[in-house]
Formats: structure tokens, C-alpha cells, sequence
């Protein structure tokens, strides 16, 4: 059994002609919680989609627990950016959560009681039990997502990706999450892309930048040198008391939270 | 009308071609509706009128041309659509355009005088055969068979297409099966309301029924009901109007659609000022 949960060797990926990441070497340990942070687009999405298999690798090579993306599956779980779904969709927080117990294939298929339980325990688990039966256009954001990291539970993955999981979220919900991921790492490795920077250094364990390429990769502690390569120009952490990014050197209205 | 139903056999067949419709409208169309597919599948019916053209020129049932047209443009909006490199859109239209083009070209390459086609564009509900009907039976069963066996894995396709994908499900083969599906239903349906007629079949039973009910199950079930009161009202009027009952049958859709949508627009803002009201009080 390999120790490292994901093995990424020179991976390049393209868009057509145009590079989304160029020659990313990473390894994620078996337990880690690693943090992925860069300007928009900077590659981060572009790389869980790697991880997951959803694009197609134009140089390099992606391992999960050993394996190729496509046959690694069942071990990842995916929380995805949830301001890209359809919120109107007529489907209940249970329902969404129960997908994730879904077997590979297409046979005619029921869910079991087993599945429904499993499903109840985890809405349990991130906070939201009680609005099992309520359609997600009732949601609020931060129970959207709640909702999202259920389901990715539901495939009881050894890795779990989420792609900013705290974005247009409440401080409140924003603070759950991440006890919710903390606790969740005791038992599988965690890869999260982020836009929190003040918050991300003292939630994981390895942070890693990237901007087309792998920028840093090593201990969380975020210093400005460290953001200000990483985005190509000076970055202020705070702005007006609230972890905002603001561009130094451009003027009012380039703020790009 | 009651009575003539049971005196004369073309509005038996009407009859019951207006239920089949309504039962493959309900299912489909909620799917569309869900899903963004509603040009789509415009484009879907409007290439089958190539079908009904070479049909009439190679001397074979129209209605199995166009069905072989419906299932080619499924199959290759939706290769060119997934293989990317073309917009949708752009795929679409040049199918829609395509299918007429060529149905209009082969009825020209016909000797003698051209057959008359409106049946096959506006629909004739009165005109359904015994074999007709044998076709939208057996086409609505398959519809029906598919989407109630995989219809947890359809819900997860639907909702989520990108998480449906990395749980395994074979997401390539699900999106041609339903443009299959959707193919088959526009084949039902051109009989009743015609190439030119069917979206507003496919998607007003089903935006109606969505103003109704938040759950996909009970949508399909009401899209269904109102398909046959739309069908059988349109029939109805067709019949004792004496004017096209394809036409007849969009328009009850059509307007049914545009009065529940003034309805629950109403009650909705009704609704928003009194929460407003309450929360202003507390």
C-alpha cells in the first residue's frame, strides 16, 4: 500500500493552445490536508479536474493512491465550486446526498435502507439533518455547500477535493466548514482550493501556489513575498479590518475578491 | 363529442394518440426542460422533416423516415456537441435548417404533383392509423422503461452531470440515450401536433407543471395530466370547430402556460409582501 495520496509528475494541461498548468510536479502524503491558493486563473481548478480525470493531461502524469484517475473513482470524493450548479434543480437535500451512494454502471437500481441511513447520518455530520426533505433552492449558501460535502462523503472517499468550499459563504457557515474538514482529516486526505488566504495558513497542513505553474509548495506559514510571486504583483491581505485581497498598485475598484 | 368517441374509430385512435403524447410529453419534457435541451430538440424535430421527404420520394412510411432523421440529428448534435470545437447553438441550426432543406428537395425531386405535408407540420390528431398508434405505443413504452428503471441515476445526471461522471456513471451513453429518447418522443408527436409545433408540446405541460411542484417526480406526473387535458381540450375544440387540431392543441398549451405563470407570479409576490409585512411587524 503507497503511502502518498497523489502523485503528480511534470503534469501540463491545455486548453485548446493555451496552458492552464505547465510542468506541475506535486505529492500530496496519505493524511495530508494540502491548500491550494492563486489568482483566478491560475490552474487550481484546472488540477482537481486533473486529479479527478476530467481533462485531458497533455504532458505528465497523475497518480491517486497508485492509480490512474479513471480507475481511482471510488477513492475521491468532490466537493465542486457550487456557484456553478442550478440551485432551481427540483431535488431534495437527501436525494442530492444520496447520488453519492450510486453504484458504477446503469442497471435499474434502488436505494437501500442502508444507503437512506448513511445518507441521514452524514446531513447529521455536517450540520443540516433536520432539512433532509428540503428542495436546495431553500438552501442558503453555506447550507448549499454543507449539502455538497455530504454527498462527496457519501462515496466514503480516502481523498476528498474541494474547490472553494467557503466562497460567498458566512463567517458562521465559513467557520464550521472548516471544523468540519479538521475533523475530517483525522481519517482521509483533504486537498482544498481556496481564495481565503488569511484563514488558510492556519487550517492546513502544506499550502501550495499556483499560478500556470507550481509557485511554492511547503509550510502553510503565508508570507508576502510568497503571495506577492504568486500573483505577479504586491498583495495586501487586509483591507478595512476583513481578510480581502487588494492590489497595491492599482487603483480603487481592482480589488479581486 | 362524448358520443361520437365511441361511434367513430379515427377519434378512438385521436383519443388515445393524444394520451401517448401527453405520457412521452410529461417524461421528456420535464427532462428538457431540466436540462437545457429545449432548442435542442427543436432542432431534433425540425431535422426529421428530411425524413418525411425521402419517405415520400423512396416510397416507404414518412413517418419511419422521419424517425431515422430524428435519431441521425440526436446522435450528431450530440457527438459534435460533446467532441466541442462548434458552438451548440450553431450545431443546432445548421441541423434544424438541414432537415428541412432536404425534405423540401426530396418532395421537389418527386415526379407528378408533390404530396401535401402539412399533416407532418401542423399535425393531424384525426388522421392517426391503427399503425400510428402501434409505433407511439411502442415508443412510449420504451420512454417509459428507461426512465423509470434508471431514473435515480437520470435524477443524479440531471442535477449534476460533472459529479454523475466522477461516481463512474456513464454520462456519454446517458446523454445519447436521451437524445434518443427525445428523438422518439418527437416522433410521437408529429402525428398530433407537428414538426413545427412540437416544442411548445415538450416544454409547456412540463414549465406548467414545474410552477406547481418542486418534486421531479410529481412534475412528470402533472406534465402528463396537463398534456391530456391540453390534448383532449385541443381535440375538442378541433372537432366541433371544425378548424387544425395540432394548431388547436398549442394554443390551449400555450396560454394555459402564459395564465398559470400570471397566477403564480401573483401569489408570489402576494406571498413576498406578506412575509415583508410580518417581518416589518416582529
Amino acid at each position: 500500500m503507497t503511502n502518498t495520496a497523489v502523485h503528480i509528475n511534470n503534469l501540463s494541461v491545455y486548453y485548446g493552445q493555451t496552458p492552464a498548468l505547465t510542468g506541475v510536479c506535486l505529492d500530496v502524503a496519505d493524511g495530508d490536508y494540502l491548500g491550494i491558493i492563486g489568482p483566478n486563473g491560475g490552474g487550481k481548478s484546472t488540477l482537481l479536474k486533473a486529479i479527478l480525470g476530467l481533462v485531458p493531461v497533455s504532458e505528465g502524469t497523475v497518480q491517486i493512491y497508485g492509480k490512474s484517475p479513471g480507475k481511482s473513482r471510488a477513492l475521491v470524493g468532490y466537493v465542486p465550486q457550487f456557484a456553478a450548479m442550478d440551485r432551481r434543480f427540483p431535488i431534495t437535500l437527501l436525494e442530492v446526498v444520496l447520488t453519492g451512494r450510486l453504484k458504477q454502471g446503469l442497471t435499474p437500481f434502488r436505494f437501500t435502507a442502508k444507503d437512506k441511513e448513511i445518507a441521514h447520518e452524514l446531513l447529521e455530520r455536517v450540520g443540516i439533518g433536520s432539512l433532509a426533505n428540503r428542495q436546495i433552492a431553500k438552501l442558503s449558501g453555506g447550507e448549499f455547500q454543507k449539502m455538497l460535502i455530504a454527498r462527496a462523503l457519501a462515496v466514503n472517499p480516502r481523498l476528498l477535493l474541494l474547490d472553494e468550499p467557503t466562497a460567498s459563504v458566512d463567517a458562521v457557515s465559513r467557520d464550521q466548514i472548516y471544523g468540519l474538514l479538521a475533523e475530517l482529516n483525522q481519517n482521509m486526505t483533504i486537498i482544498l482550493v481556496t481564495h481565503d488566504l488569511l484563514a488558510i495558513s492556519s487550517q492546513v497542513h502544506r499550502l501550495a501556489c499556483l499560478n500556470g505553474r507550481l509557485v511554492y509548495h511547503g509550510e502553510p506559514e503565508l508570507t508576502g513575498n510568497i503571495v506577492n510571486n504568486l500573483y505577479g504583483c504586491p498583495v495586501d491581505l487586509i483591507a478595512h479590518g476583513v481578510p480581502h485581497r487588494v492590489l497595491k498598485e492599482h487603483g480603487e475598484g481592482n480589488q479581486i475578491d | 363529442m362524448i358520443k361520437a368517441l365511441f361511434e367513430y374509430q379515427f377519434l378512438q385512435n385521436a383519443f388515445f394518440a393524444g394520451i401517448l403524447a401527453s405520457v412521452v410529453c410529461g417524461i421528456i419534457g420535464v427532462i428538457i426542460v431540466e436540462k437545457k435541451l429545449v432548442m435542442m430538440s427543436g432542432g431534433i424535430a425540425h431535422t426529421s422533416y428530411g425524413g418525411v421527404g425521402l419517405g415520400y420520394l423512396m416510397g416507404f412510411e414518412p413517418i419511419i423516415g422521419a424517425f431515422l432523421f430524428a435519431i441521425c440529428a440526436a446522435l450528431g448534435i450530440g457527438y459534435i456537441k460533446r467532441k466541442g470545437g462548434a458552438r451548440s447553438d450553431v450545431v443546432i441550426g445548421l441541423f434544424w435548417s438541414l432537415g428541412m432543406a432536404l425534405g423540401i428537395l426530396f418532395i421537389a425531386l418527386m415526379p407528378g404533383y408533390p404530396p401535401d405535408l402539412s399533416s407532418y407540420l401542423f399535425g393531424s390528431i384525426l388522421s392517426v392509423t391503427k399503425s400510428d398508434l402501434y409505433l407511439m405505443i411502442s415508443i412510449t413504452l420504451i420512454v417509459i422503461l428507461v426512465i423509470v428503471s434508471l431514473y435515480s441515476y437520470w435524477k443524479a445526471y440531471l442535477f449534476d452531470e460533472e459529479f454523475a461522471l466522477i461516481i463512474g456513471l456513464k454520462t456519454a451513453f446517458m446523454e445519447y440515450l436521451l437524445l434518443v429518447l427525445v428523438a422518439m418522443t418527437v416522433v410521437v408527436l408529429i402525428r398530433v401536433v407537428g414538426i413545427i409545433l412540437v416544442l411548445a408540446l415538450l416544454t409547456a405541460p412540463a414549465a406548467t407543471a414545474g410552477m406547481l411542484t418542486s418534486n421531479l417526480k410529481n412534475r412528470m406526473l402533472y406534465a402528463i395530466l396537463f398534456g391530456i387535458v391540453f390534448c383532449l381540450a385541443g381535440l375538442w375544440i378541433s372537432y366541433a370547430l371544425n378548424i387544425a387540431s395540432g394548431a388547436a392543441i398549442v394554443f390551449i398549451a400555450v396560454m394555459c402556460y402564459f395564465l398559470f405563470y400570471i397566477v403564480h407570479t401573483f401569489f408570489l409576490k402576494l406571498n413576498r409582501k406578506s412575509i415583508a409585512a410580518a417581518t416589518g411587524k416582529s
